[in-house]
């Protein structure tokens, strides 16, 4: 059989019986005069020259294997990478539901034909109100950062005012994508970042720095808890306390799986809380198991500046609960440009599977979860910070990450993790490269993923790398 | 034409919200729990939490057993029509999504892969973006694509970004502070452009479907940043002075980005560089068979000339010798507009999707949108109070057409969301109808693509005609669909009044214990 003559697997109308019974309805001899619109001189200047076509499933399945072969797993290797996307348990049966035909494969219906996935949807925005402590949650936007970049241009326009603060350390990854949100000094809608120091001592956001930096012009102060260097904020109150009286809006974002042993921000003055959906039974895909969350109370002004799309639920005239978009007219689908902000696709199937997540762990599989990591970080902490040389620059009150400096083994970060893969271990992330004046640390990140010989084996080959 | 109508009824399941299920202590997974070196080096949990940042309470989720969660959520997806029937969502290009690219993308050499990873052992993900980069610079003429843009509205929005940075370096960014789109583009382009601080100019449409070269040349001035325009349009009608469109805006210093959310129609027909267009953009999730999820993940790939390459966001992957390096140079570049390099289990599938199609497949599978979509015109048209946008236009529509119902609500009473709402009874979901605002009375927009059949688009034209004859026939049928599914139609009531929506459980309770007692709180 002729290649061209094959019809495709893809394609159901690609035999040429067919094509040629549905140019016979339109009374046309070739699909070319269907193009009639397209002027010449507008065409291909020369045909399409792709690589040779797999159509078998068999040879496109050997050449992807072949290829995706190359990369090294979390799986495989012993990772303590964090930073912006982190490696924790996903559930088989997150799995089998982010599968589902029905879930995978959709865009739009109606109100009744996608009742179990605005269903779906309601439930991770109920759920993680729970975890919050907020009653107000919106669909996910794309990341972390692009919702910490939506909350500071909400806080923005609620207040009328175009600074805000941020803590000098903050995952740069997610830093640049609020450089972005927050436009260059030459647009009028431009605003200003202010960084505020952070204790070396305490690694908690220095409170003195931020009193004088806050003014009646501040929209907003931006923290973290845990902060980007892993540090449990304690004095979350007191910055929100101190916010409010200046005017500002108090923006934190949030690890939610910390909050089966962390206080709520709901409950420590936050008012609009963000944060990523990725730890939630979402595999890390490279960075693209990204997802953010935007929440707050649910009062009219901060409801009414969401860029996000939002789900409510409600009951039909026969009683049966159902579940609908609100508040169309003030995203970008309902108002152009005089929307806030934009939104379109997102990452609505991860919210489906982040509700899963949630339902599994229940409250008391996020305390344990909670209490688990937490106490194994510190342990790993402790192993590390025996080594000669190695200094755990905080040794207690964090959550899952903690910063190493190896200043005084005489050795570079990059060079440390170079030999630790050659055992197999993906090193803490090297943060000498966007802060100096750390030193030679790295960010290790600990879960529920490493057990205690795990622990030991980073303790036992670091300090072997670390002696040579 | 006999096509049998299917007797459909959704899977009715009446299942509760999660909030309502499970029994206090029920558990659906379990942790280890530390060991005891572990707790006699670190103590209590709770002890290493500083002690104003301890949980005081419980969340109030659902305790349930993983089996009973498991079964929920496959009920939910049974109460989801989506794919599993027909669907023609226009301008979202409704494909097949390859079972084996998910399957290679939820292994662990995907899914558990660390962005900051070293590139060494990410050599398998950073040659297929390499390789995918190259696929899209062919179909497009660019010279470079980013797929960190998490969608197409990312992408539009990575365009007005580059747009800045653009002028910026050139010194005239304060200047430029305009632009220029047309009433039938995507609403993310003016959104994305006002939301990185651009005044927004809009073009209305001629009769014959797009806006003059006259309307475009009194708008350009010292102030144009930049056009973006999608061509074809969503009415299925190819713009041809588009070549001059790019020349008047480059002759004002403007950029031109051509948002190709349109391209299921025109690939391997044009090029967006051969065009003339300095930037350009695909959806991976729409065109390129990347499942959509019910609005992603998803990618918006964007592509641009060497001049405009240097203010792309990073990292970039280069190959150097045989291996493939991640490259975050240039100072020029807008940074990130999301973290790292984007949706890249996406990429993957796209990249085997393209592999799989070719070049003949991928122009096949243009041929086959115009045909089917001409096709089904042809038929539509037939249809009582069916119309089609724009009638004075003759010719061949693109890959899709928009219609109005506006003559069977004249003569019904019958809305286009009756019909929307009649046609899920049949298993066929709802079509899109159009953005906002509607330029056409009672819109709907269907769009065949390559992956129905001509049987499927049969049904699909037999319901519509069922539906018709409905609505002349006995209206109540249709303005009170659907009949078929769990639920019907929500009540009058608008849901956007702070005291009756409740974007979640806590905040539904709060609000219906309210309305019991009567007490109103508009907080």
């Amino acid at each position: 059989m002729q290649a061209q003559t094959r019809a495709h697997p893809f394609m159901p109308n690609s035999t040429a019986e067919l094509k040629q019974e549905l140019l016979a309805v339109l009374g046309i001899d070739s699909v070319d005069e269907l193009f009639a619109q397209i002027p010449l001189e507008h065409r291909l200047r020369h045909p399409l020259d792709l690589p040779e076509t797999m159509s078998s499933e068999v040879d496109l399945s050997r050449h992807m294997r072949g290829i995706l072969g190359k990369n090294t797993s979390c799986q495989r290797a012993l990772s303590f990478l964090g930073g912006g996307c982190w490696q924790h348990h996903v559930p088989a049966v997150c799995d089998e539901i982010a599968q589902r035909s029905e879930f995978l494969t959709p865009v739009w219906g109606t109100v009744a034909s996608d009742l179990g996935r605005n269903q779906a949807w309601f439930e991770f925005t109920s759920q993680l109100g729970e975890l919050l402590s907020l009653e107000l949650v919106a669909l996910p936007v794309y990341s972390w950062g692009c919702a910490a970049g939506n909350a500071i241009r909400m806080a923005a326009r609620m207040t009328g005012r175009s600074k805000v603060l941020l803590p000098r350390y903050l995952c740069p990854e997610r830093r640049a994508v609020i450089n972005s949100y927050c436009e260059p000094p030459e647009m009028h809608s431009h605003i200003s970042i202010v960084d505020i120091d952070v204790d070396a001592e305490s690694g908690l956001l220095n409170l003195e720095s931020l009193d004088r930096s806050l003014g009646d012009d501040v929209a907003a102060v931006y923290f973290e808890n845990p902060s980007y260097l892993g540090q449990i904020e304690s004095k979350a109150r007191e910055i929100s306390a101190m916010a409010r009286r200046h005017g500002a809006e108090t923006i934190v974002g949030v690890d939610p799986v910390s909050l089966g042993i962390l206080e709520p921000p709901g409950e420590y003055g936050a008012d609009i809380v963000v944060g990523s959906i990725q730890p939630l039974g979402i595999h890390m895909n490279c960075g693209g198991g990204l997802g953010g969350f935007i929440a707050s109370r649910d009062e009219q002004r901060y409801a009414h500046e969401y860029p996000a799309l939002m789900i409510s639920i409600t009951e039909t005239p026969q009683g049966d609960y159902a579940f609908s978009m609100v508040l169309m007219h003030q995203c970008s689908y309902g108002s152009r440009e005089k929307a806030k902000d934009w939104t379109g696709n997102s990452t609505y199937l991860w919210a489906i599977v982040c509700a899963v997540y949630m339902a599994l762990l229940g409250p008391r599989g996020f305390r344990e979860l909670g209490e688990l990591i937490i106490q194994r970080a510190h342990y790993c902490a402790h192993l590390l910070g025996k080594i000669d040389g190695v200094r755990v620059l905080q040794r207690s009150g964090f959550f899952k990450e903690f910063v190493v400096n190896f200043d005084s083994t005489g050795k570079q970060v990059h060079d440390i993790n170079r030999a630790l893969l050659k055992h197999g271990i993906f090193g803490g992330l090297d943060l000498s490269r966007h802060f100096p004046e750390l030193g030679q640390s790295a960010l290790f990140c600990v879960t529920e993923m490493h057990n205690e010989q795990d622990l030991m084996l980073l303790a036992e080959k670091l300090r072997e790398v670390c002696s040579s | 034409m006999t096509t049998r109508l299917r007797r459909y009824h959704a899977a009715v399941w009446d299942e509760p919200v999660i909030f309502e299920m499970g029994v206090a202590g029920r558990r659906g997974c379990h942790f280890p729990l530390a060991g005891p070196e572990v707790h006699k080096t670190v103590g209590d949990a709770k002890d290493l939490v500083p002690s104003a940042m301890r949980r005081r309470s419980a969340a109030a989720l659902p305790e349930m057993s993983e089996p009973d969660v498991l079964r929920h959520y496959l009920h939910l997806s049974q109460e989801t029509l989506g794919m599993m029937g027909i669907s023609l969502f226009g301008t979202c290009t409704m494909k097949y999504n390859p079972r084996l690219t998910e399957a290679l993308a939820a292994g662990d050499s995907v899914a558990d892969l660390h962005p900051n990873q070293d590139p060494e052992t990410l050599q398998g993900a950073l040659e297929i973006i390499y390789a995918f980069d190259n696929l899209l610079r062919e179909l497009s003429g660019m010279d470079r694509f980013t797929f960190q843009p998490a969608g197409g509205a990312d992408a539009a929005y990575t365009h007005a970004c580059v747009t800045r940075a653009y002028h910026a370096a050139k010194g005239e960014l304060g200047q430029r502070d305009q632009i220029i789109t047309s009433i039938q583009s995507h609403p993310c382009n003016p959104a994305t452009a006002a939301a990185a601080g651009f005044e927004v100019v809009t073009l209305m449409l001629e009769d014959n479907g797009y806006p003059s070269i006259d309307a475009l040349k009194s708008a350009v001035s010292g102030r144009t940043a930049a056009l973006m325009i999608n061509n074809p349009d969503d009415m299925g009608i190819y713009n041809p002075e588009i070549m001059e469109w790019v020349k008047i805006v480059h002759d004002a210093g403007g950029l031109c980005f051509y948002d190709h959310a349109n391209f299921n129609g025109v690939m391997g027909k044009i090029r967006a560089r051969e065009l003339g267009f300095d930037a350009c953009m695909f959806m991976l999730h729409k065109t390129f068979g990347v499942a959509k999820g019910g609005g992603g993940p998803a990618v918006g790939a964007y592509g641009c000339t060497k001049e405009l390459e240097e203010f792309l966001p990073g990292p970039l992957v280069d190959r150097k010798g045989d291996s493939f390096i991640l490259s975050d140079s240039s100072g020029n570049s807008v940074g990130r507009v999301r973290e790292y390099l984007g949706n890249v289990q996406q990429v993957i599938k796209a990249y085997a999707w393209t592999r799989a199609m070719g070049s003949d497949g991928i122009n096949e599978a243009s041929d086959i949108s115009v045909l089917m979509n001409n096709y089904m015109e042809k038929e539509l048209l037939k249809i009582r109070g069916v119309t089609r946008s724009h009638p004075g236009i003759k010719g061949w529509r693109m890959e899709m057409t928009r219609y109005s119902l506006g003559q069977l609500y004249e003569d019904t009473g019958v809305t286009v969301s009756d019909v929307a709402n009649r046609m899920v009874d049949f298993g066929v979901d709802a079509p899109w109808l159009s953005h906002e605002p509607w330029l056409v009375p009672e819109p709907f927009t269907p769009e065949t693509g390559e992956m129905w059949s001509k049987e499927d688009v049969d049904y699909w034209i037999a319901v519509l005609k069922q539906v018709s004859d409905e609505a002349y026939s006995d209206p109540k049928k249709v303005k009170t669909a659907p009949h078929n599914h769990p639920i019907g139609r929500l009540g009058p009531e608008s849901l956007d009044e702070p005291d009756r929506w409740a974007m979640t459980w806590r905040a539904y309770l709060r609000k219906k214990a309210a309305r019991a007692t009567g007490s109103v709180d508009n907080r």
